[in-house]
């Protein structure tokens, strides 16, 4: 193995384009997460962003087209999970897995024609002053848009629940959505609106792996990333800015890999590829071997149904 | 003087029950109205009608003599109706500030609505810190929150449903000194309830509900116990009768339990020890989230510590199960009924081999007679009088009352030499109250030693030969329960919880100005 094979400079530049699919889905998912919805469809989400937002793009030209269109084909496959959990009461978890099988199957159908079709160039936005910084400007400075928006995503996300009466009202139907409904919000709507939200995100995720990241289409090509997303929201113990960290944490793992594999390394790389899950359950037996629940933080409604009685 | 808010005719009937039948009257200004009546009479739904949470299917409600029919309870509070709830409304992992946010239609920010907070609390005698997590606090503490929120709207009504079961005598002391502020200022109070002698005290006007229907209003001042304890129930009360007997021999022994490991929110055990007689029935009297659980759940087995803590005639026991444990004679029902004391979805039949197969031999090799499991649950049932179709009935279905009876009778037909209840009659009936203190009185009168942990203090005191208090996970030592008063009681119950000197002075002062000012 030659470890001087691999450019390192090159790996940190390419860990903020690896790492922002599961940012963009992993921050939608913490706020479905603290309304107090658990939703395992995350994967099924990502992959229709990604078919819906390749096909648009390479049909009408535009990538913020595509990047819509995922956005909106992920939130209403989100509202179907949204209609059956919330109304119907149905079980949230074998819901959410349906939906991950589902979007799975949809993906492939919809993609039938676009396999082998080059996508679209993305332009890196060249900051100004800042790219030309040495070292620093291509690894942080030299990328496209959207990985600047999904940070600004990650700050909007943790202003809104820090210092927004809507958050609060969020974390409030999460934490005792009894409570909420006695109090007169209107529970079943906030958890569609975060339904909706997580929907989205994760539809902008998966279209940025079939626009930005390989840039084409091939079935099942998200392999994972939505339940890599999944643990990274428990991983972050529901913090949106650990999310973040989480997230180029993991997708450095992802880009070593890749290299460490170029590089002739012995190891085999399924090491590797479980290490987001190893580092989440350590992290998650850490922090649970402290004060429990409070100190992990989960939102105390997580996973159930409310059905407001009388 | 025209009503502040007046009913009339308020009806709402759920598939099956009425819960109110043509609900009638009025509340003055500045009056401390009480709502009496027993679990189940309906006085839920009416403060729920009243706060706009359920609809009303017919009737009308007037509020300053305008038509008053909020569709929600953010309405409701904009017209000036503020609500104490009975099961807390609180957000146990926000702080008290968010928690009062949020119970607000227009809250200042934070920094602001803290302060006030700071302010009014102590103005009302209440003292809390903002920043706090809810879940950190006493069920004293969170009702404070509760209350504070309420304030903070200036409301012209309060709805305070069962605000005392939670609170010390000496907290109650202080809320009814808030309470006779908020009157002096002009404000109407609902006070619901079913613990006469606090409604004798503090309430000028009784509005007494049964089965939905008003079947009396009284001045309370005027009345005895007895008398609204009639109207309530509809038929004088039967009290335990109880034999007084020489207590045997230690039983059950305990000692440095010490929980290590809690759930969130949980409270630990420090170092608890005591001795049960054969024959005896021992009084654990405490606000909840003192320990109870943690305590019930150490006896019968559910979690297990060094064996020398607990000791059954000698034996250890503390690292046995509870099906060990139920084979050589102790038995437990704890306090939540649908989920721990019984399976909400199986069959009263199928609940009682969970308890049971020990000790009434329904299982043999793995395999159940069913037979003989129907004929043990039919028999708690007719000997427990559970009102229910047949023990094939899912114990979801039954009320509260009755699923009770059937879970204490359950264990008492086992012939338990020690039997552990939480909260036995939390919830229940009058009437089925006093058959579940009457069996477990049989119970010890036939020589089993019975614990009964307990949030009632007049309940603990009816039944109960000797008294221990616990509290923040410390238990004092039993004194004979003969001759406590209640005040003892209370500075046994660490008096006013978390509450220093100084604030009960201050809230003394604040009832002591207003009595001054009574014409």
């Amino acid at each position: 193995m030659d470890l001087s094979s691999i450019n390192w400079l090159l790996l940190l530049a390419s860990l903020m384009v690896a790492a922002t699919p599961i940012l963009l889905a992993g921050i939608g998912e913490l706020v479905v997460e603290r309304s107090g919805v658990l939703n395992l469809g995350v994967e099924g989400m990502m992959i229709t962003g990604a078919i819906s937002g390749f096909a648009i793009s390479v049909n009408t030209g535009s990538v913020t087209l595509g990047f819509v269109s995922a956005a909106l084909a992920g939130a209403a496959l989100s509202l179907v999970f949204g209609l059956l959990t919330q109304f119907l009461l149905s079980n949230q978890v074998a819901t959410g897995l349906a939906l991950t099988l589902f979007g799975l199957g949809l993906s492939s159908l919809m993609g039938q024609g676009y396999v082998g079709i080059k996508g679209l160039n993305v332009p890196d936005l060249h900051l100004p002053l800042l790219s030309d910084i040495p070292i620093l400007g291509p690894i942080f400075f030299q990328h496209d848009a959207m990985v600047y928006i999904s940070i600004l995503i990650v700050a909007g996300v943790w202003a809104m629940l820090k210092y927004t009466r809507a958050g609060l009202i969020l974390r409030a139907v999460g934490e005792n959505h009894d409570a909420a409904h006695a109090l007169g919000y209107k529970v079943i709507r906030i958890r569609l609106m975060a339904i909706a939200f997580g929907g989205a995100c994760a539809g902008l995720g998966g279209a940025y792996l079939s626009l930005v990241r390989v840039p084409q289409w091939t079935e099942g090509m998200t392999a994972g990333a939505g339940w890599i997303a999944l643990a990274l929201v428990v991983f972050a113990s529901w913090k949106p800015w650990r999310v973040l960290i989480g997230a180029y944490l993991f997708g450095g793992l992802t880009v070593l890999q890749l290299n460490l594999q170029a590089a002739g390394m012995k190891i085999p790389v399924e090491y590797l590829a479980m290490s987001p899950y190893l580092i989440t359950i350590l992290v998650l037996v850490i922090m649970s071997s402290g004060r429990g629940r409070a100190a992990l933080n989960a939102p105390a409604e997580l996973g159930r149904s409310f059905h407001a009685t009388a | 003087m025209t009503d502040l808010l007046t009913l009339e005719g308020l009806t709402k009937a759920y598939p099956g029950v009425v819960a109110n039948d043509d609900v009638s009257f009025a509340i003055a200004p500045g009056e401390i109205h009480a709502l009496l009546g027993e679990n189940g009479a309906g006085k839920s739904t009416l403060v729920k009608m009243i706060y706009g949470l359920v609809k009303p299917d017919s009737g009308r409600m007037q509020l300053h003599g305008a038509p008053f029919a909020p569709a929600e309870p953010r309405a409701a509070r904009a017209s000036g109706v503020a609500m104490v709830f009975q099961h807390f409304s609180l957000f146990e992992a926000l702080t008290v500030a968010e928690n009062v946010g949020l119970g607000m239609e227009n809250p200042p920010p934070m920094r602001e609505l803290s302060r006030e907070i700071r302010e009014v609390s102590h103005a009302y005698g209440l003292p809390l810190d903002p920043r706090r997590l809810v879940g950190d606090l006493s069920a004293g503490e969170r009702q404070r929150v509760e209350i504070v929120r309420c304030l903070l709207q200036d409301p012209k009504l309060l709805i305070m449903d069962e605000p005392t079961s939670v609170l010390t005598p000496q907290e109650v002391e202080i809320l009814f000194a808030t309470l006779n502020k908020l009157k002096a200022e002009g404000t109407s109070i609902l006070y619901i309830s079913h613990k006469l002698e606090e409604i004798r005290a503090l309430c000028d006007g009784a509005t007494i509900l049964r089965r939905g229907k008003v079947v009396g209003r009284c001045d309370p001042r005027q009345s005895t116990a007895a008398e609204l304890a009639e109207m309530m129930v509809g038929s004088a009360l039967h009290r335990p009768d109880r034999k007084p007997a020489a207590p045997g021999d230690v039983v059950l022994q305990v000692a440095g339990l010490t929980s290590e490991h809690v759930e969130a929110f949980g409270t630990r055990l420090q170092n608890v020890g005591f001795e049960v007689h054969a024959g005896e029935v021992l009084g654990i009297g405490g606000v909840a989230g003192n320990g109870q659980d943690e305590l019930l759940s150490a006896i019968s087995g559910e979690t297990l510590g060094p064996s020398e803590t607990v000791r059954l005639r000698g034996e250890s026991i503390g690292h046995l199960a509870p099906n060990a444990r139920r084979v050589r004679g102790l038995l437990a029902a704890p306090e939540e009924r649908l989920g721990h004391a019984a399976a909400p979805d199986m069959s009263l039949t199928e609940n009682a081999v969970l308890s049971g197969w020990q000790r009434q031999d329904l299982t043999q090799q793995g395999f159940v007679f069913w037979g003989k499991a129907r004929g043990f649950a039919e028999t708690i049932i007719k000997s427990f009088d559970v009102r229910t179709p047949g023990p094939g009935t899912a114990a979801r279905a039954l009320s509260g009352g009755n699923l009770q009876k059937f879970v204490i009778g359950r264990e008492v037909l086992q012939r338990p030499d020690v039997l552990v209840v939480n909260q036995p009659t939390w919830g229940v009936d009058a009437a089925a109250a006093a058959a579940i203190r009457q069996a477990l009185l049989d119970l010890a009168a036939g020589g089993a030693a019975v614990i009964v942990i307990s949030q009632d203090l007049d309940e603990l005191l009816e039944v109960s030969d000797r008294f221990a208090a616990l509290n923040a996970g410390y238990l004092s030592a039993p004194r004979p329960a003969e001759g406590l008063t209640m005040e003892q009681i209370g500075l046994m119950l660490g008096g006013a919880h978390d509450m220093d000197v100084a604030h009960t002075d201050e809230a003394h002062k604040i009832k002591d100005s207003y009595e001054e000012h009574r014409p």
